[in-house]
């Protein structure tokens, strides 16, 4: 499983009820059923995915995420989680406040635009930054929103929410194995793991 | 809807299966009917397969459509040219696996398929029932199948499993018998028809009515309203197949000709199609059948009969887990209508999933080969049947 999955893994309490939007193959929702008991639904808008996700016994709604929240009551999941997909979201505070709705608590992870390989790029080269975490030209990209740890910190102050934990990290070639960095993360980490509350 | 097509012969059939009958409702305990009339006896035809578990928890009720039976799977013998309607997706190692599951089917009432129906012999008479049939509803069809369920001592149905009219089924299972349906798996189904749906099932009904030898349904004992039938069941054909599927079929190909014949023979590929389901049809097809399931499909509300007009005051009833499937280019129940379930079920915290599949074959694709169906409910069944047992 990814190493940003397997932090946000660990922060999850046994026996509780998740929600994971754009869950992909089902990696993590898979993982928390076999190891923590939990619970688990997925939301991904990609039918192969989802298929694949029914297939190996997950609880799946193919649909858009931002619309597919609307139509939970409040407080059903003890988490909902939105892994590496908020760079790609038209209305962020929108869907957050929707998590938090739905859910106690949220956990958001997000590529770390201000890493330094990022900002080298762009200061020496003079374009725009293709990084392993962000592969994409600015014509092809689906990642529509640049979003840097600092940045994010001043996004729960302005929308409102709280910031419960976060931990920065780096991920290895294949993102199974990394590490956490705790000096100078904003520069430093190539993605930022926040657990968020009302 | 349209149950016989023709498919793979490869995969691993359930081999030789039989026919099996249970009447009940004898008067005076006829079943009273949701129209307030009493029926009775009700004879239903059904056939099982696999083996019930001693705790009796693989049961996988399939409910059939509107001109399907209760022969899923298998031949009836050695000769027979055709398995049974869905043998691609019920057998040993399929989505279904009778390996692990006792698999029940039963033809549905109203139907001609061996249980009781309008062509069906009337006690009080003598005589086929024709219009003398009361209108049954689809909760009607699921009490019967409740009371089947009872003489084979099954008290939980580990999964009920059915597409369009026999989707309609299932959801009446889980709402009118929701701690009997510990999961269920509506497939290219609907809550409540449109107005679209109800508006081919009235035209197919008016192409019957107007067949002079339809006779107010009295015509068992005369020649058959089969040029009615015919039409209606060339209605259906349309609103199962797709704008595209047809394109890619037919296109505007002609049948076995290089030029337009200049009269009203069937010249276009699609018109001989039609003509061909039409036919084919009569031959298994009883016309007053075809009037009373359709009517109880057009009736069907699952807002209104339980849940005052709310899609998800009906499905707080429900305590099951869904898989709910739809596919792209069905446009006799379009995405939107399983969507909207969908969106209930979640209101009221039901376990759901729902996967819309890709598929240019219009309504019937859940009646086609399809390997990413065949998976979704293999894992689904594979899900809810280690839950039950944990």
């Amino acid at each position: 499983m990814r190493f940003d999955l397997q932090i946000i893994a660990s922060w999850i309490e046994p026996g509780s009820k998740v929600l994971d939007l754009g869950c992909g193959e089902g990696d993590l929702l898979h993982f928390l059923k076999k190891n923590k008991q939990v619970v688990g639904a997925g939301i991904e808008c990609v039918e192969a995915k989802v298929a694949h996700c029914i297939a190996r016994g997950l609880s799946v709604l193919q649909g858009d995420m931002n619309e597919e929240v609307l139509a939970y009551d409040d407080d059903v999941f003890d988490y909902v989680i939105l892994s590496q997909t908020l760079q790609q979201v038209y209305e962020p505070a929108k869907l957050i406040q929707s998590m938090l709705r739905i859910g106690k608590k949220g956990i958001v992870s997000f590529p770390n635009f201000s890493h330094w390989g990022i900002r080298l790029q762009l200061l020496i080269k003079g374009h725009a930054p293709i990084t392993k975490e962000l592969p994409y030209e600015w014509y092809n990209t689906p990642n529509i929103r640049v979003i840097t740890i600092k940045d994010f910190r001043r996004f729960s102050r302005k929308v409102g929410f709280s910031i419960l934990k976060e931990v920065a990290i780096n991920s290895d070639h294949h993102d199974r194995q990394g590490h956490i960095v705790r000096f100078l993360p904003n520069l430093r980490a190539t993605y930022g793991i926040f657990l968020i509350g009302k | 809807m349209s149950e016989y097509i023709e498919h793979d012969k490869n995969g691993v059939s359930v081999g030789l299966v039989e026919k099996k009958f249970f009447t009940f409702a004898e008067p005076p305990d006829e079943l009273v009917l949701e129209s307030g009339s009493k029926l009775g006896p009700i004879t239903i035809a059904y056939e099982t397969y696999g083996t019930l578990d001693a705790d009796k928890s693989n049961v996988v009720l399939i409910l059939h459509a509107l001109s399907g039976d209760s022969h899923v799977a298998g031949y009836y013998s050695v000769d027979d040219p055709k398995p049974g309607w869905w043998d691609i997706m019920v057998g040993p190692g399929k989505g279904i696996d009778t390996n692990k599951y006792f698999v029940v089917c039963s033809n549905i009432l109203g139907s001609c398929m061996g249980s009781t129906g309008p062509s069906s012999i009337n006690p009080k008479t003598n005589k086929q029932y024709g219009l003398d049939f009361p209108v049954v509803t689809i909760g009607d069809m699921v009490v019967a199948q409740k009371a089947l369920m009872d003489h084979l001592g099954i008290k939980k149905i580990l999964s009920v499993v059915g597409g369009s009219i026999g989707g309609m089924q299932v959801l009446e299972w889980c709402v009118r018998y929701p701690e009997m349906v510990v999961s269920a798996i509506p497939l290219a189904t609907t809550t409540r028809h449109s107005a679209l749906a109800i508006a081919f099932n009235e035209v197919a009904r008016q192409a019957i009515i107007a067949d002079p030898n339809w006779n107010n349904g009295d015509y068992y004992s005369g020649p058959k309203p089969n040029l009615g039938l015919a039409v209606a069941r060339m209605i259906g054909h349309i609103t199962y197949l797709s704008d595209e599927s047809m394109r890619l079929k037919f296109g505007r190909r002609l049948q076995d000709k290089s030029d337009f014949s200049f009269n009203f023979d069937a010249d276009f590929q699609v018109e001989s199609y039609l003509r061909y389901q039409g036919t084919k049809f009569v031959e298994r097809f009883d016309a007053n059948s075809f009037l009373y399931i359709t009517k109880a499909a057009d009736y069907f509300d699952l807002e209104n009969q339980h849940g005052s007009g709310s899609t998800a005051k009906a499905f707080s009833k429900a305590r099951a887990k869904f898989l709910v499937v739809s596919f792209t280019s069905d446009w006799l129940y379009p995405t939107y209508q399983s969507k909207a379930m969908v969106q209930a079920m979640k209101k009221v915290g039901l376990d759901v999933s729902f996967c819309e599949i890709e598929a240019e074959w219009g309504h019937d694709a859940f009646l086609l080969p399809n390997e990413r169906l065949s998976a979704l409910v293999k894992g689904f069944l594979e899900r809810v049947h280690s839950e039950i047992r944990e």
